[in-house]
C-alpha cells in the first residue's frame, strides 16, 4: 500500500485511486474502488469476455490490464455507453430479442456488440459470430444474442437508408 | 355494437413478455452476490486442502493472525453448531477437522481488509498433512477393496430395479460399456455472498446467489447453532446455476465469519475455486444390454451403473434413482435388470447438474438402440418410433406414465425439421472442423447425422413433498407478488407476472424481494419452478380474484359465479356490468398466500418398483455435424429438436431454453470435461476447460409440441432440463455415422475419433 494516488478516465470522467495495492487489475479497481459493479468477472484469464471495457476504443479483457497501466487510456464500461440513462439500441434489442438470461456475461457482450458495430457497421453473420466468440455465455447457447446483434445492424442500416433517402 | 376489442399489450400467459430485469441487466445495473456491498466489509477467503486424501496432523494460524489487516481466522473447532451439512446426508464438514477426504475441501477461512491480504493469511497458515492414498476408482469402492474413507462407508446408495421375467432372452441382444466424463455447470458468476451481522450477534443476513433459499437457512441455522428465523436469506443476483448452487458452498464460512469479527463479510470464489467449491456430474459408467425381438421390438433392458459421488454424498441418491429408473428411455419395455451404485471417493464430491442422472442413463440407452436398429436392420428412427412410450405405458419401476406422452410426435416432427445446407465447396474456414485454425481439409470432411430420445422427469421424486409458496396483494389494481423462487436467469420473475396479468386482468405487477420472509419455493432445480413456483402464484392470484368477485358482486347485487376477468375489467358475463379491476375495489386490499403442492410419490422398494415420479417430459434430437476423421475435428452443423412442453407460456423464454440446454449438451458431447489425475483436477481454469463459444454453437431448428399436461397447474410442463439431454448421444451417434467409430464415451475427444 502506499499514499501515493493515479488517476483513471473512466465515461469521460476522472477519478483518482488512492491508497491502492499497484497489483490491483483494472476489473478489480472498477467494482471495487470506483463503484463501478457493472463489469464483471468470471475467470481472470481473459478467457470468457465478462469484464470487457473499452479501452481508447478498443476491446479489452479489464482482468488482464493493470489499473495503474491505464492511466493514459480513455475508458469506457457497460454503464458509460448511454449517458442519459437510456438504454443504447443494443442494450434494448437484446432484452427484446431475449438474448438476456442470467445477465452476468451481458454486460461484456454489450460493450462486444457495440465495438464490432461502431467499426464494422455492416458484419456478415460469420463476422458476428467470431465478434462474440471471445463471449462465454452458459445461459443461452448464442441464438438470442446473435440475433440481436442481427437486428441492430439491420436497424442501423435501415435508418442510414432513411436518412440516405431523405 | 360492435364488439369491444382489448387494445392494451397485456404480457399475460403466452405472449413473449419482456424480463423486468432485462434493462438493468444490460445497463450494467443489476445487482448480482458478486456486487453486494457494505461499508466496513472485511473480505473472507478459504483454505483448501491440496491433497485429495490426508489425515490432519495440526493447524496453526498463528501467523496468519499477526499480519496486519487479518481479523480472523477459523477453524472446525470456531463451528458453534453442527459440524456437517449437506442436502440429503449431512455428511459433509464445514471444516476438514481430521481428514481431508478431495483436493478442495475447505480446511480455515480467514477475514481480511483486502482480497490481497486474505490472500496472504491463506499462505500464511501452516498445516501438517499426513498424506493418505486416495481412492479414486469407483470400482474399489462397489466391490469394498478400499477401506472406508467416510463413517457411512463408501457406497452411499444401491438400488436395483427388478422387473418381469428374469430368465428372457431376446432374439437380438446387444450391449456396451459407455462413460461419461464429469461435467462442470460453469455458471458465469461466481459464487459470492456478503453476510451482515445483527448488532447483538444474535443472528446473520447473508445475501447470496442460490437456487432454494430455505434449504440453505436450515442448514446455515444448524451449522451456526441459531434458530432459523435468526439466519434471514435475501436473494442475491444469480448467474446461472444450473444445479451448481444447490448445495452449500461459502454460506456457513461467510456467516461465521461476520458473526466472529462482527462486521459485514464478503466472500466471492476465483473460477478456480468455483471449480473446488462446487459440486459436478456425476461421471458414470454404464453397461447396458438390450434384448429385442427380430422385428426390433424392444422387451429386456439390463444396466449395472456405477456413478463417483466423489468424497461427499450431496444428492447423490437421487441422481442414481434418476438414472436407474430412466435406463429404458422413453420405450416401451416390460423386463428390467438394473443395478446401480452411486459410490464415494476422493474424487471431487458430485451433485446436481441439468439432467440429473438422466444425461448419463440417456447416453448409454441412445447409443444401445442405435446399436439395436443396425442389429434389427431398421434406421435409427424406425426402431425409435417403433418402441415409443405412450400415455398409460409403464415405466420399468412399474409406474404408469399418465403424462401426456407425445414420444412418436417429437420423433416425427423433428425429423420434419430441414436438413442444413451441405457443406460449400470452399467453405469459410470458420465453417469447417477446428474452425479457423486452417486445420482440416475440405475434402476430408465427412458428414454424419444422428439421433437421440429421452424422457425426464419433472420434480422432486420419492415422497419428498416439495412445494412452494406464493403470496399476492391486489390493490387498485396494482398487484404486488411475493415469492422465494430463486431467479437463476431461467425468468421465473417475467413468468409470474404473467400468471398475475392473466388471472387478474392487471397491466402492473411488482415484485417484492425474494427472500426467506416468506415460506419456501422449494429448489430452482428439476424443471419444477413453472408447474411449482406457477402453480403457487397461479393459485395466489385465483385467491384473490375469487375476493375481488365477492366485493363486486357485494356492491352490485351480483352472484359472484357471474363475474369474469375480460381484458383489465370485470365482466358480468349475463348482464352490462363491465368495471376495471383498478376501479372495482377502490382502496380495499386482497391478499392471498396460497402453497401448491404436487400429487404425493412414493419410495421404491427394493425392487425398484413404486410410483416415484411425479411426471415426465420427452424430447427428441437430431444432429448433423461435419468431422475431420484424420484429426478428430468435430463441427456440429445443425441439432433438430421437437420438444414436449405441454404448453408455451412464453415463446421468447422457452426458445432460450431449448437453445441453452442444446449448448450445455453439446458441451459434454465434444468438449467438457474436468480431467482428474489421482484425485486432482487438471483443468480447473476457463483456460483448460472448454465450453462452448458462439462459433461452436449449431444452428437450432425448434418445434415445441403443445399438447396442455391436465396435471400441470398452467398446462405447462418444465422445460429446463430436456433440452440438454439427448443431444449429447445425438451428436455422439452423427460423428459415428460420419466415422464408422464406436465413440463409447462423452465427451469425444480428438484421439476418440483418431485412434478410437
Amino acid at each position: 500500500m502506499s499514499n501515493e494516488f493515479y488517476a483513471l478516465t473512466v465515461n469521460g470522467i476522472r477519478h483518482e485511486v488512492r491508497d491502492a495495492w499497484a497489483g490491483e487489475s483494472l476489473l478489480y479497481v472498477l467494482r471495487e474502488r470506483l463503484g463501478l459493479p457493472g463489469t464483471k468477472g468470471a475467470c481472470e484469464q481473459g478467457e470468457c469476455g465478462s469484464c470487457t471495457v473499452l479501452m481508447d476504443g478498443e476491446a479489452v479483457c479489464s482482468c488482464l490490464v493493470m489499473a495503474a497501466t491505464a492511466t493514459n487510456a480513455d475508458i469506457v464500461t457497460v454503464e458509460g455507453l448511454s449517458l442519459d440513462g437510456e438504454p443504447t439500441d443494443v442494450q434494448q434489442t437484446f432484452v427484446e430479442e431475449g438474448a438476456v438470461q442470467c445477465g452476468f456475461c451481458t454486460p461484456g457482450l454489450i460493450v462486444a456488440a457495440h465495438h464490432l458495430l461502431d467499426r464494422n457497421p455492416h458484419p456478415n453473420e460469420l463476422e458476428i459470430k467470431e465478434a462474440i466468440s471471445g463471449n462465454i455465455c452458459r445461459c443461452t447457447g448464442y441464438g438470442r444474442i446473435f440475433a440481436a446483434v442481427v437486428e441492430v445492424r439491420d436497424q442501423r442500416l435501415d435508418q442510414r437508408h432513411d436518412a440516405g433517402g431523405r | 355494437m360492435a364488439p369491444q376489442t382489448i387494445t392494451r399489450t397485456r404480457n399475460g400467459l403466452g405472449a413473449s413478455a419482456l424480463r423486468p430485469d432485462g434493462i438493468p441487466k444490460v445497463q450494467g445495473r443489476f445487482a448480482f452476490s458478486s456486487d453486494a456491498w457494505a461499508d466496513n466489509m472485511l473480505w473472507g477467503a478459504t483454505l483448501r486442502s491440496p491433497h485429495p486424501h490426508a489425515r490432519i496432523v495440526a493447524v496453526d494460524v498463528s501467523a496468519a493472525l499477526a499480519i496486519n489487516g487479518v481479523s480472523a481466522v477459523i477453524t472446525a473447532d470456531d463451528v458453534p453448531g453442527k459440524l456437517t451439512y449437506g442436502l440429503i446426508a449431512s455428511d459433509q464438514p464445514v471444516f476438514a477437522r481430521d481428514v481431508v477426504r478431495f483436493a478442495g475441501e475447505p480446511v480455515a477461512a480467514v477475514a481480511a481488509d483486502h482480497p490481497e491480504t486474505a490472500r496472504r493469511a491463506l499462505a500464511a497458515i501452516k498445516v501438517d498433512y499426513e498424506v493418505l492414498a486416495p481412492l479414486v476408482d469407483a470400482e474399489t469402492a462397489v466391490d469394498g477393496s478400499f477401506a472406508p474413507i467416510h463413517p457411512a462407508g463408501n457406497v452411499i446408495r444401491r438400488q436395483r430395479v427388478i422387473r418381469g421375467d428374469q430368465n428372457f432372452v431376446g432374439d437380438v441382444v446387444v450391449e456396451g460399456t459407455y462413460e461419461i466424463g464429469m461435467q462442470d455447470q460453469a455458471f458465469l458468476g461466481l459464487e459470492a455472498a456478503l453476510a451482515l451481522p445483527d448488532d447483538d450477534g444474535s443472528g446473520v443476513e447473508l445475501f447470496v446467489a442460490t437456487q432454494w433459499l430455505h434449504e440453505d437457512q436450515k442448514q446455515i441455522a444448524a451449522c451456526l447453532n441459531l434458530p432459523l428465523e435468526r439466519v434471514r436469506l435475501t436473494l442475491g443476483g444469480v448467474g446461472g446455476a444450473f444445479g451448481g448452487r444447490e448445495d452449500i458452498s461459502l454460506q456457513v464460512h461467510c456467516c461465521l465469519l461476520a458473526l466472529v469479527t462482527k462486521r459485514p463479510i464478503k466472500m466471492q470464489y476465483g473460477r478456480e475455486e468455483s471449480f473446488y467449491g462446487h459440486i459436478h456430474r456425476h461421471p458414470a459408467k454404464i453397461f447396458m444390454r438390450h434384448h429385442a425381438d427380430r422385428d426390433g421390438t424392444l422387451r429386456r433392458v439390463e444396466a449395472r451403473v456405477v456413478l463417483d459421488g466423489g468424497a461427499y454424498a450431496s444428492t447423490s441418491s437421487a441422481v442414481l434413482i434418476n438414472a436407474v429408473t430412466h435406463m429404458q428411455g422413453p420405450y416401451k419395455c416390460e423386463i428390467a435388470t438394473v443395478d446401480g451404485y452411486a459410490v464415494r471417493s476422493n474424487n471431487p464430491p458430485c451433485g446436481a447438474m441439468r439432467g440429473f442422472g438422466v444425461v448419463q442413463a440417456c447416453f448409454a440407452h441412445e447409443s444401445q438402440m442405435d446399436k439395436l436398429a443396425a442389429a434389427c436392420g431398421l434406421s435409427p428412427v424406425d426402431i425409435r418410433l417403433k418402441n415409443a412410450m405412450q400415455t398409460g405405458d409403464r415405466l420399468i419401476t412399474g409406474q404408469v406414465i399418465e403424462s401426456v406422452a407425445p414420444v412418436a410426435r417429437c420423433i416425427r416432427e423433428t425429423a420434419a425439421l430441414p436438413m442444413p445446407e451441405p457443406l460449400p465447396d470452399e467453405p469459410d474456414p470458420l465453417l469447417i472442423p477446428g474452425g479457423s485454425g486452417l486445420t482440416a481439409r475440405r475434402s476430408n470432411i465427412r458428414r454424419g447425422v444422428g439421433w437421440g430420445v429421452s424422457l425426464k422427469n419433472l420434480m422432486y421424486s420419492e415422497g419428498f413433498d416439495d412445494y412452494a409458496t406464493a403470496r399476492c396483494r391486489l390493490v387498485d389494481g396494482v398487484a404486488t407478488l411475493q415469492f422465494a423462487t430463486a431467479e437463476v436467469g431461467q425468468g421465473f420473475v417475467v413468468l409470474a407476472q404473467q400468471i398475475a396479468r392473466s388471472v387478474l386482468g392487471v397491466d402492473m405487477v411488482l415484485l417484492e424481494p425474494i427472500s426467506t420472509a416468506i415460506g419456501s419455493a422449494g429448489s430452482t432445480s428439476a424443471s419444477r419452478q413453472t408447474w411449482m413456483s406457477g402453480g403457487a402464484v397461479d393459485g395466489a392470484c385465483r385467491r384473490v380474484r375469487e375476493r375481488l368477485f365477492g366485493h363486486v358482486a357485494a356492491a352490485h347485487g351480483l352472484d359472484p359465479l357471474r363475474l369474469t376477468v375480460d381484458g383489465t375489467d370485470v365482466v358480468d358475463t349475463t348482464g352490462s356490468l363491465r368495471v376495471p379491476v383498478a376501479d372495482a375495489a377502490r382502496g380495499v386490499v386482497f391478499d392471498e398466500t396460497f402453497a401448491h403442492h404436487h400429487r404425493p410419490t412414493e419410495e421404491l422398494d427394493e425392487n425398484g418398483q413404486g410410483n416415484c415420479h411425479v411426471a415426465f417430459a420427452f424430447v427428441a434430437h437430431r444432429a448433423v455435424v461435419d468431422v475431420d476423421p484424420d484429426l478428430g475435428l468435430v463441427k456440429v452443423v445443425q441439432v433438430a429438436t421437437a420438444q414436449d412442453v405441454g404448453r408455451v407460456l412464453n415463446p421468447l423464454a422457452a426458445l432460450g431454453q431449448v437453445e441453452g440446454g442444446i449448448a450445455q449438451g453439446l458441451g459434454l458431447a465434444v468438449m467438457e470435461e474436468i480431467v482428474l489425475r489421482d484425485g486432482k483436477m487438471r483443468n480447473p481454469s476457463f483456460t483448460d476447460y472448454l465450453l462452448p463459444t458462439a462459433l461452436d454453437a449449431p444452428s437450432v431448428a425448434v418445434t415445441m409440441i403443445e399438447e396442455p399436461e391436465p396435471q400441470a397447474p398452467l398446462g405447462a410442463k418444465g422445460i429446463g432440463e430436456p433440452p440438454c439431454i439427448s443431444v449429447t448421444p445425438a451428436i455422439v451417434a452423427a460423428i459415428r455415422a460420419a466415422t464408422g467409430k464406436e465413440l463409447p464415451r462423452v465427451p469425444v475427444r480428438p484421439h476418440d475419433i483418431v485412434f478410437g
